[in-house]
């Protein structure tokens, strides 16, 4: 489902600059992504695709620049107006960081049992329903430490989406997973993009995963310190004018092209 | 042909307006005994995953009460969501074992003799350990060592200062209390220099070494447990008593002494305090302690403060070991590594005491 250019994105990054300690990790980087699209943020290791996705999501503040998630300036919010954002948006963390003391269950209710007013059952019914989803139906009552690394991964997205936002941040959803379970979480992710409409920005370097799920990537070169490449898949692989973006999107090395 | 009943729903269904419906609907659900619940969505304009959840949880609810449910005008993409997120009809099989009381008692016992052998072979580790250092001394990993001597030991001088000088203090004002009833304020000293070296000096190093350091070995230990650096540890070749545990216990059998020996001396300066404003001279105060204390005296309580060093680490290495899964079983470590190493310095002062008598120290 490609986006229409028109429609007013519903994440606008403009001129981020930021880094840690004196070490500049991105200086000027600029997107915006489009409601409903799956956006993959891609680049080599030490490229800062996790530190951008913690820039963007308000986990760290940018020296420079601002992010506006669904109308709301991320960077410049404080307080009640900061708070609003964030509930606009889930965020499932490399390791899944699901609280070991609780059910898989009370791990999804719990955002729904601080910040809404539903019934119990409704939040158990709406808990299980997130798990389903996810594939993890049955496991409810399981501590995280009873299940594997890819349905902690999987029960971390049933609780990014605990409260329904309308944007879902995925950082490495893949990585770790045998290739059948990571197609499994393509398919959920192409799903809930179809069926609620939910805006995904993922990070990932699992190929075969960014041509199935993405609408359109943004390349991070850690030489530039910024965006070398924007597009689909199908369009970096074959017209992009670096030749290193077109051999990492054919998994071609170095020697192999020359 | 059976009656319907009709729950027509209008506007947008989300977390919001689902947590407003939710009760009265269920009800109406329930209520369908018998007749067909029918959900008229042709009015929803917006429905997320909680609407989707409050669909799927209508129909079951309408079918297990006997009734029959129909969903009428919801868009297809909506339908796909709605029957995505409604249970499977067996419902949740692999929920966890529920185990009987009979099983959670041998299950307990079983953990407890476990837990009682990995005790008495860790006791072993330990000291098979340190004697290959004492034959190997060029093994001990100094550096670790040091730090550890440094953050336990030149890190605890503050408060041990300040808590022996107050406890010497406390004691010798509520000793001088009962003994000036009988003219005997001047045996103050006595009594201060004989408890405070030989006894209060090094159980107190070893409590406040059990709250400072023992709670801290097995949070850090407990925490590369859980980041499997212990497993790494050990795939390495690398032994993680030797490792991890002996630089502790050879760090803290040299500090508690010390510790011991300070906790003592700022005793005494508080009691030299309450002496002086009982009118005595410096110098009685410091000759009747020569007098009443024989070396035997610290040195016993100087070796009491080593045995409680070792006892301290390694309580709270092996509890760092022990640790579980997650955050919380590190939490667990460390509480039971403070509780164990008090209880711990308790028996040994109790068998000290009963072994010192028998030998007439």
């Amino acid at each position: 489902m490609a986006s229409e250019s028109n429609a007013e994105p519903i994440i606008r990054v403009e001129g981020l600059v930021a880094g840690y300690g004196d070490r500049t990790i991105f200086d000027g980087v600029s997107f915006e992504v489009a409601r409903g699209e799956v956006f993959v943020i891609l680049g080599g290791s030490g490229s800062g695709k996790s530190t951008l996705l913690k820039n963007v999501i308000g986990l760290y503040r940018p020296w420079q620049g601002r992010c506006w998630i669904d109308g709301g300036d991320i960077v410049a919010a404080e307080g009640e107006e900061r708070r609003a954002i964030l509930r606009r948006i889930g965020v499932m963390y490399q390791q899944g960081a699901l609280f070991g003391s609780m059910t898989l269950l009370e791990n999804v209710r719990l955002p729904m049992e601080e910040l809404t007013e539903l019934p119990d059952e409704a939040m158990d019914r709406i808990a299980a329903s997130k798990l389903k989803i996810v594939g993890l139906e049955g496991f409810e009552g399981y501590v995280p430490a009873e299940i594997s690394g890819g349905m902690r991964k999987r029960a971390a997205i049933a609780r990014a989406m605990a409260l329904d936002p309308g944007i879902l941040f995925l950082d490495e959803p893949s990585a770790g997973l045998d290739p059948i379970t990571s197609a499994e979480l393509d398919d959920t992710i192409l799903l809930l993009r179809d069926t609620l409409g939910i805006t995904f920005v993922v990070v990932t370097h699992e190929l075969a995963s960014i041509y199935k799920i993405a609408d359109r990537v943004i390349m991070l070169d850690k030489e530039t310190k910024g965006i070398v490449a924007t597009g689909s898949p199908e369009f970096l692989r074959d017209h992009c004018e670096i030749e290193w973006v077109r051999r990492f999107f054919r998994r071609e090395t170095g020697t192999e092209a020359a | 042909m059976t009656s319907e009943r009709v729950l027509a729903l209008r506007g947008r269904l989300d977390a919001e307006t689902t947590a407003r419906l939710w009760r009265d609907s269920m009800q109406a659900a329930r209520d369908a005994r018998g007749e067909t619940l029918v959900v008229d969505a042709s009015g929803v304009e917006y429905c997320d995953g909680s609407g989707a959840a409050l669909l799927a949880a209508l129909q079951q609810e309408a079918e297990t009460s006997g009734g029959r449910f129909e969903l009428r005008g919801l868009r297809e993409d909506l339908r796909r969501l709605v029957a995505l997120v409604a249970p499977s009809p067996a419902g949740p099989q692999q929920g966890p074992r529920v185990e009987s009381r009979i099983v959670r008692l041998g299950r307990a016992a079983l953990d407890a003799l476990a837990g009682a052998r990995h005790f008495v072979a860790f006791v072993g580790e330990v000291a098979l350990a340190l004697a290959w250092v004492m034959r190997h001394p060029s093994q001990l990993r100094v550096r670790d060592t040091a730090l550890v001597a440094e953050r336990a030991g030149i890190g605890a001088v503050p408060i041990v200062v300040g808590v022996g000088f107050l406890l010497g203090l406390i004691l010798a004002f509520q000793g001088a209390i009962p003994m000036r009833r009988f003219a005997a304020e001047i045996f103050v000293a006595d009594l201060l220099g004989l408890s405070m070296l030989r006894e209060l000096g090094p159980l107190m190093a070893a409590i406040l070494l059990t709250a400072r350091s023992g709670s801290a070995f097995a949070a850090e230990i407990g925490t590369m447990k859980v980041n499997e650096e212990i497993d790494a540890l050990t795939t390495m070749g690398l032994d993680p008593v030797r490792f991890l545990v002996v630089p502790r216990v050879v760090a803290a059998v040299t500090v508690v002494p010390a510790l011991a020996m300070l906790t003592s001396l700022s005793g005494l300066l508080g009691g030299l305090l309450v002496y002086r404003s009982l009118g005595f001279p410096a110098v009685t105060f410091v000759n009747r302690i020569a007098d009443m204390v024989s070396p035997a005296d610290i040195l016993s309580g100087l070796g009491k403060a080593m045995v409680f060093g070792v006892i301290v680490a390694a309580v709270g290495c092996l509890r760092g070991i022990q640790t579980g899964q997650g955050a919380q079983a590190v939490g667990l470590s460390t509480t039971s590594a403070v509780v164990s190493g008090i209880v711990g310095i308790a028996l040994a002062d109790g068998i000290f005491a009963v072994v010192f008598y028998v030998l007439g120290i």
